[in-house]
Parts: C-alpha cells; structure tokens; sequence
C-alpha cells in the first residue's frame, strides 16, 4: 500500500499563503511583549515548516526553518522585538510567498533576493545557526546490512510506566517488525496481592530478536520509554541453534507473543507531481460560507414548495382558481428573487481579500518615499463579486500608489502648511444603491485644477478654448497620454497610468469620480456594480429596436417641453432642466436606425448620467422596468461601442443593453468631428479683402 | 432542416445504415449550400444548427453585412450575411434563406456565428484527396476562405474554411 | 476499530494524519486545537490520541496534562506530533504525561509503523 498524499499538496500550499498573510499582518502591528502574537506568528511559520517538510519541498523548509528560528529565540524572550527584525521577518515573508507561489504555479523560482534574505536570517542568528542547521538533516539512512543478527534484550520497566501511556506488549509488538521475537517474562517482582498496586507494572523481560536491523533500530522502538526503564542491548554471534536453549519460551499467563513474520515495508510515494493550479489569481474556485448554502438550500425548498402548489392548481383548472394561481405566480417571483439574489451572493466575498495587501503596501511606500502615512481602512467586510474582486486589485493598488506619491505631501511641507506630520490615507467601502463605492481618500495637498489644465494642454489634450467644469479638469488625468515617463516614478510607474485604471473599471462596468480640494486633499470615488450578472432596467423603444437603459444611470424621465430647447454653438441641443443644461442625444442618430420620432420639440427624453455628466437620451417610448440578465457580445462578436451587453427578454428575442458612458463618448466625439469639418469647410476669412 | 434527412437521401458507398445513421468509412463530410446560385460547402462538424430566417436584433454602427443578433437557446449568436459580406447575389429573405449556425473551437475559447445562405443543399461526403486546390483567380470570395474545391458530378463546390470565416468580422 | 484522536490546528496537516490513519484501517476524530480536542475527548473514546504541541487556544502539552485528569484517558497513549526533537520537549511531553512523540516532517510510513507501539 503505498499512501499518496500529493492530494494534501494544494491545500497546504493554500493554507501557507494565508499564514504569510496572517504572519504579515501580525508582524506591522507587533509591539514589544505582545506574546500572543508572536505565538501566532511563530506557530504559522512552524506549520508551513512542517507540512513543506512533509511533501519534500525543501527549500521552503529550509528558509522557513531560519524564520522560525528567528521567532523562537523572540517569543521565548532570549531576543528583543526590535524593529530591524520585524523588517527582515517581513522580508522573509515575501521570499516564502514567492517560493510557495513558485511551487503553486508549478514554475522553477531563481530569485536571488531569496538567498540574499536567508543569508541575513543566518547572520541575525549568529551561531546558533549551526546548531539549528544541524537538526534539520533527514534521518540518518539506516544500514541495513542484510545478516541476520540476534540481539538480546533485557527490559526492566519502571512500575509506572503504564501511566504514561505505555504498554510494553504493545512495545514488543512493535519490535516484532524488526524479526522474530522470543521473549520470557520475570515475575519475580510481583508483591503479595494485599501491596499490589493494580495500576502498577512489576513485571520485566528478556528478549531475543533475530533481525537484521541495526542497534539503533532496535533501540527506537523504546525511544519513548528509555528514561523510565533499565535497558541492555546486546548483540549476540550469529549462532542460530543457541537462540532456543537461551530463552526458554516460558508461557506466562500474561505474555504469550507468537513470533510475527517481518511485514514488508510499506512502500511510501509523496509522489512530487505538483497538481497545483496555475494563475495567479485562482478562478477556479470559491469559498463559500456554510450560511450562505443553507440559505440556498432553504430557499430551493420553498420553491419547490410552490412549484407542487402551482402543479396541483393547474391539474384540474377552473376559473375560480385563478384568484389562488396569482397568489401562487406572485410567490414564484418572490421565489425566484430570493433564489436569485442568494446564488449571486455566493460569489460574493468581502472585500478585505482585496483591502489586506494595503496596511503592507503603504508600509513600504512611507519607507520608501519618508513620508509618515496611516491607513485606514473601513468597511472591509462589505462583499462584493468575485470576479470584480479579482479585477480591481490593481486599479486600486495604483490609486493608493499615487494617493502616497501624488497626494501626500512631504513632511516639511506639512508642517510649513500647519498640518499633522502624518498624513492619512483612508480606503473605505460601502455599498449604494445597486453599487458598492469604494473611496481612496487623502489629507494631503489636493489637486492643482490649474496644473493639470495647463498639463493638458501641453499634452494636446484639451484646447486653450475648452471650459471646463471642476470635474472635468479632474478627469483629464484619466486620458491616455496625461503622465509622462519622467513622471512615472518607480512607486507610482511600470506603464500603468490612470487611463488604464479607469478602463479597467470601466470594463467592470463601473466608474471614477474625482474630487478634491486645495491643500485639504483628494477623493476618489470608485462605483461598482454589485453583480456583473444582473441589472436593473428600463426598457424603451428607438424605431423598432428595443433598447435597455440601466436603472442606476436615470435621473429621470420627461416630455420635453419645446421653451427649455436650446441650441448652442451650432450642433448642440441642450435642455434646461432646472439649473443645468442637459445635452441632448438622439439615440437614432447616434445608432443610425430609423426612429418614428425626430422631432425634439415633442420628444422622450430619458435623463441619464455618468461620470458626473448628465445627457437626455430621446427615445419614442417607454416600455418596462424589469431586472435582466446581462449577456456579452463579447463572446461571439465583439465589443460595441455604446453597447455594454445584450440580454434575452421574455419573448425570447434580443435586446441591447446602453452602455450610458460610451454613449456620451460617442456623442462628444461625433460632435467634435462635425466642428472639425465645419471649421476646414469655413472659407478663411483673415487676410481676404472683400 | 435535418441533415440526417438529408443525408440519407444521398446513396454512397461504403456507407453502413444503422438506424437511421450513417457511418463514412473514412473521409470527411460537408454541408452544402447556395449563394448566389453557387454551391459552397463547409465541414459538417462545425454545424451547430440550420436555422430558418429570423429578423435578428440590430446592432448599432455595425457593417452592413453584420445584421444583428439571435436568441439560440440562451446564447447570443451574431448574423452574418454571406451574401453581402462576398458582395455576390441578392441579399433576399426568403422562405428559402437559412442561417448556418457555425461552432468552432479555438485553444480554450468557442465561437459561435450564424452566416445567412440562400439554401442548403446537400451532405456530402469525400475523401481528403478528392479536395482539389483552388486556383486564386480572383473570384468574388477572397482566398482566405477558401480551402478547395469538390468535383460533385458536374458541379463544383467550394469549401470554405470555417476558421477564417470565424474572424470574419474582427477586422 | 481503533479510534484515534487526531489535533492539529493546521488543516493539511490534520487531514493528512487522518487520511494516513484512515487508509491503514482506522477511525479517526479530529479537532483543530486543543480545547476542541479535550471537548471530543470528553464525548469519545479513544485508544490513541495524536496531537500538535503549537496550537491556539490550548496547546499540545496542556491538553496532555488535561487528558490524563479525565479516568478514562489515564493509561490512553498521548503521542505528540512536534518538529522539534529537543530534550526540553521531551521533558515537558513527559511531565505532562506523554506516551511519547512523532517528529515532523511527516513521513506516514514512519507513522504507522511506530504507532504500533501503543496501538493494536
């Protein structure tokens, strides 16, 4: 039988990651005589130790060996918490990270950076390095030379050693997997009946084995019980005939051991296939709570309860059933929403998966840059979408990259301003509406509006012309070609700029608002849909095309009233809707279909926004509101502009869902084309005489 | 439409019936069709399905020839029409006009692109060697999707290569 | 069937132990630190209990000293699945009542072969 454990390997492997993180976080927040944390941090180390021993991956023993090390000699007092060693714990927990993703993603790991760390483990622990080094070698191979040999063994127990645990029978059984076993026991120093002690041994024994085991094979199988017993071990010339007339086998009442057959060794295969999964970021699987599956299961009850209800009312149906058939439907939507909305939640987790890399990074960063930065993290514990989880890691990581370089200012130029020395940089998430928003705030020197208008207009983005509103100017940080490479440093770099960040959430079908304030600081506001799945909408028609605008992005909807029509600069229509002046955008020119309706001055207009910009979308009708589910185009086709997907309505046919951002995208760029031919059609007026 | 109806119309040799399927010894089998009063053929194991003429929903700013999308079964499937994309025939919608749906698979991904034909015509079946070269003499259907052609009696089919025409909108 | 008592907080740990012991014919009960341990101990009986020394809430060597109070764990072999192999663990294993202990890395030949002292 050979026990194959390469099944353990990937959850070993998962189980370490998380202790790394658990050692990460322990370690930033680790004070001086804080045992129970460094009990915890070493127990993580002392585990991963003992399972990567297990399956054979020695190098991550080795190095975790020196880590826990380290942690021992500090949670057992004989080194100081001190700082410097905090710092290269924390950087031995990147090696080991490293090294254990290498073996996950089944991929060879040559980072010297490793060997450099474990190079400064041994020095932290000075000599007792050897020492240590020293335990960690693999057992001796034993010399198994393949003569029989007989030892003899005299075996004189302490009376309690049955107390511990013990039992010599057992122990000779054991020794009987070694080779024959005769053995005879001595009763001589049982006491009278009135002084025994019924949980005391005073028995002892002589034995012979005829094996071809080694002194200190044999001598293992009483490793336990050495210190409670007197013990010889003898080897006796090979003379096979004297074996019988040396022990007699005296039949003892309590002992009576049949020579047992040398079983062979159990072949063992940690067999070194790694199944481990690639990718780093893992989609294959989900944890899911076991609330979350009862809740499931609850509610599939219920449905089910219906369903038999609706089955029975429909066998024999009459109209006087039809009050009854309602009231069972409308419990087969509530059924079903229920249903529905606990399956997405299942593949939702919180968002602290995502928040805990952070109090690290900006640990880091604030060494990096000198500048002192507290984080503050709130609402890690709201959920959100899997996949949209895996997704806005990075996108996040760059908006704190940039909030410690950009948004935080140095020390000095705090303190000149009056501001605390430390600066604080806070993540927050919380959901609303059908999103969740996550907040990268910062107390430092805001946003330079001036500064970033004039960098645009270096940069050709925008022309002296322009207006601009407030958020306007903000989000012309977002355009591609806004950072220059002098600007990347190596925090804030590697060629990701805001534009990507924005459409990276833009892809996950959010948004990015911006707003901040001179000398006080800078917010940025992530919006994200809590499930990519499902959505919201409103149903409305265009011609003979049946359009779905997402519920979140309508402000509202109204018959446009022909005095609040105005046009500007030629192309533009804007409405007054109260303070502003919303664009008008005819959808059917937008999407060139024929549309019953292009006349503004009676129009249907759907008021929607995105991005802080409101535009009226004119359509010819209004049709339901319904909750729908998303499908890409991407899948066979490709991606729309101004189209974020297409979902399957209740007469089977295909609907398109608006992709409200991309609208106006395309609207400003349409109009902006249309300027630019109008103005090269202008005849030149400078410089002609009449 | 059912191939199977088809096919079995179609007497071969070497062919063993058994209930009702058939079996080809060795070789490949093509679904044939019309454009433009031209037969055409593609390989019989990308079809997923033959589809009668529905008015697919319209995608904004899409290329003439895109015309839109379909319900199958829960999935989303673009239309193409063949006859505009080649710029042969009429592009009329008949009671004849069938959509192919086509499935190919690439690596991990699958795609799947129904593509309006006049009509079907027929299964065929045909060794590797009896597909001849087609020479590139600038027909209307660029040489990217052609992978040869089959003598079927008089006639000659064109085979075109599933694969290209997969991408035939991702320009 | 011989029931073992497997406690470990590290769960591929423990499900290794397990799956070792299981293959080889046994039962096993597991527990992921001692105080949950102590509390299986309490409602099962056992004829051999397995445990980690590092472990939250109640260590190895206090479960140890806990399950030799109960009457009906005072002769059960306790064996104590450690890395380390110092004399001072040894002591304190032996002061709390140990049988005797396992040494990590985990090799599952080795652990059923030696298990053999204290168990049928």
């Amino acid at each position: 039988m050979s026990i194959d454990l390469s099944q353990f390997i990937p959850s070993f492997l998962e189980e370490s990651l998380e202790g790394l993180e658990l050692m990460e976080t322990s370690l930033l927040n680790l004070q001086q005589g804080d045992d129970d944390s460094i009990n915890a941090i070493f127990r993580a180390a002392h585990s991963i130790k003992g399972g990567a021993g297990t399956f054979g991956f020695n190098e991550v023993t080795e190095f975790t060996h020196l880590v826990e090390t380290l942690l021992d000699e500090m949670r057992d007092g004989r080194r100081e918490i001190a700082q410097p060693d905090i710092e290269l714990l924390l950087v031995s927990v990147d090696c080991l990270r490293i090294l254990i993703e290498a073996i996950r993603d089944e991929e060879a790991c040559n980072n010297s950076n490793i060997l450099a760390t474990a190079k400064r483990l041994e020095l932290a622990l000075d000599n007792s390095n050897s020492e240590s080094r020293c335990k960690l070698s693999n057992e001796t191979s034993d010399q198994q030379n393949n003569a029989l040999s007989t030892w003899l063994i005299t075996f004189i127990p302490e009376p309690h050693l049955v107390q511990t645990g013990n039992d010599p029978l057992l122990l000779f059984n054991a020794l009987s997997e070694l080779g024959e076993v005769s053995l005879e026991a001595h009763s001589k120093d049982i006491p009278s009946l009135l002084e025994l002690d019924a949980e005391a041994l005073y028995l002892s024994w002589s034995l012979a084995i005829k094996t071809s085991a080694n002194e200190d094979d044999i001598k293992e199988v009483f490793e336990w019980v050495e210190d409670e017993c007197q013990l010889t071990i003898t080897k006796k010339p090979i003379d096979i005939q004297d074996e019988k007339s040396l022990v007699a086998p005296l039949h003892d009442e309590m002992t009576e051991l049949t020579l047992a057959k040398q079983k062979p060794s159990t072949a063992v295969s940690v067999t070194q296939e790694k199944k481990s999964q690639k990718a780093k970021n893992d989609s294959g699987s989900i944890r899911v709570g076991v609330d979350k599956v009862d809740s499931l299961i609850n509610l599939v009850g219920e449905l089910v309860i219906t369903q038999s209800m609706l089955s029975e009312l429909g066998n024999d149906f009459e109209m006087s059933k039809l009050a009854r058939l309602t009231t069972g439907l409308e419990q087969l939507l509530q059924n079903t929403k229920e249903l529905q909305e606990s399956v997405m939640r299942i593949r939702m987790l919180p968002i602290s998966f995502v928040f805990n890399r952070f109090p690290r990074l900006v640990h880091d960063l604030s060494k990096k840059t000198g500048k002192e930065i507290t984080l503050v993290i709130d609402g890690e514990q709201t959920e959100l979408d899997k996949t949209v989880m895996e997704q806005i890691g990075d996108p996040l990581v760059h908006l704190v990259r940039n909030a410690v370089d950009h948004g935080i200012e140095s020390k000095a130029v705090r303190l000149a301003n009056g501001k605390a020395e430390k600066g604080t940089i806070t993540l927050a998430a919380y959901h609303q509406g059908g999103n969740i928003v996550i907040e990268i705030n910062d107390d430092g020197g805001g946003i330079n509006r001036q500064a970033v208008f004039e960098k645009a207009l270096e940069k050709g983005i925008v022309d002296a012309n322009t207006t601009l509103s407030e958020s306007q100017v903000f989000d012309l940080i977002f355009e591609p070609g806004f950072s220059t490479a002098k600007e990347l440093s190596d925090i804030s770099g590697r060629g990701v700029g805001m534009d990507v960040v924005k459409k990276n959430i833009q892809s996950l079908g959010g948004r990015i608002q911006i707003e901040s304030e001179p000398g006080k600081g800078s917010q940025f506001k992530v919006y994200l849909p809590l499930t990519l799945a499902i959505l919201d909408g409103q149903l409305v028609k265009v011609g003979s095309e049946v359009y779905i605008i997402p519920l979140v992005t309508i402000v509202e909807s109204l018959q446009v009233k022909e005095q609040l029509v105005n046009r500007v600069s030629g192309d533009m229509v804007l409405y007054r809707l109260r303070e502003d002046n919303v664009p008008i955008i005819p959808i059917y020119n937008l999407f060139n279909i024929p549309a019953e309706n292009k006349e503004i001055s009676n129009a249907l207009l759907v008021v929607v926004e995105a991005d802080g910009q409101k535009v009226g979308l004119m359509v010819d009708d209004l049709l339901a509101q319904q909750q729908v589910v998303v499908k890409s185009l991407n899948e066979n086709y490709q991606q729309v502009d101004g189209i974020s997907g297409a979902t399957i309505l209740g007469d089977g046919s295909v609907a398109m869902i608006l992709d409200i951002p991309g609208m106006i995208q395309m609207a400003l760029k349409k109009s902006q084309r249309a300027q630019q031919v109008k103005l090269a059609n202008k005849p030149q007026l400078a410089g002609v005489s009449s | 439409m059912d191939i199977q109806a088809l096919a079995a119309e179609i007497p071969m040799e070497g062919e063993y019936n058994l209930e009702g399927i058939d079996f080809i010894s060795s070789g490949k089998q093509f679904l044939a069709f019309i454009l433009a009063q031209e037969q055409y053929a593609v390989d019989i194991l990308c079809v997923e399905e033959i589809r009668s003429w529905e008015n697919p929903t319209k995608i904004p700013n899409a290329p003439s020839y895109v015309k839109g999308v379909i319900n199958m079964r829960g999935i989303i499937v673009p239309i193409i029409d063949l006859r505009l994309k080649f710029g042969i025939g009429d592009a009329n919608y008949s009671e004849t006009t069938v959509v192919i749906v086509l499935t190919v698979e690439n690596e991990d991904k699958s795609r799947t692109i129904g593509f309006v034909v006049d009509a079907v015509s027929d299964v065929l079946n045909s060794e590797d060697d009896e597909v001849k070269n087609a020479p590139d003499f600038g027909g209307c259907v660029p040489q990217k999707y052609i992978d040869g052609l089959i003598n079927v009696g008089d006639n000659v089919v064109t085979l075109l290569n599933v694969q290209a025409l997969q991408a035939i909108e991702a320009h | 069937m011989s029931k073992i008592l497997v406690v470990d907080d590290s769960n591929s740990i423990r499900d290794m132990v397990s799956f070792t012991l299981k293959s080889a014919g046994y039962d096993t009960i597991e527990a992921r630190d001692g105080q949950q341990g102590l509390s299986k101990a309490k409602s099962n009986s056992f004829d051999l209990v397995i445990s980690d020394v590092n472990m939250p809430i109640m260590d190895g060597i206090t479960l140890c000293s806990e399950l030799r109070k109960l009457p009906s764990f005072k002769f059960t072999p306790v064996l104590m699945l450690t890395t380390e192999s110092s004399v001072d663990m040894k002591m304190r294993g032996k002061a709390a009542g140990a049988t005797g202990w396992l040494v990590k890395p985990f090799n599952p030949e080795k652990l059923l072969a030696t298990i053999k002292r204290v168990i049928r």
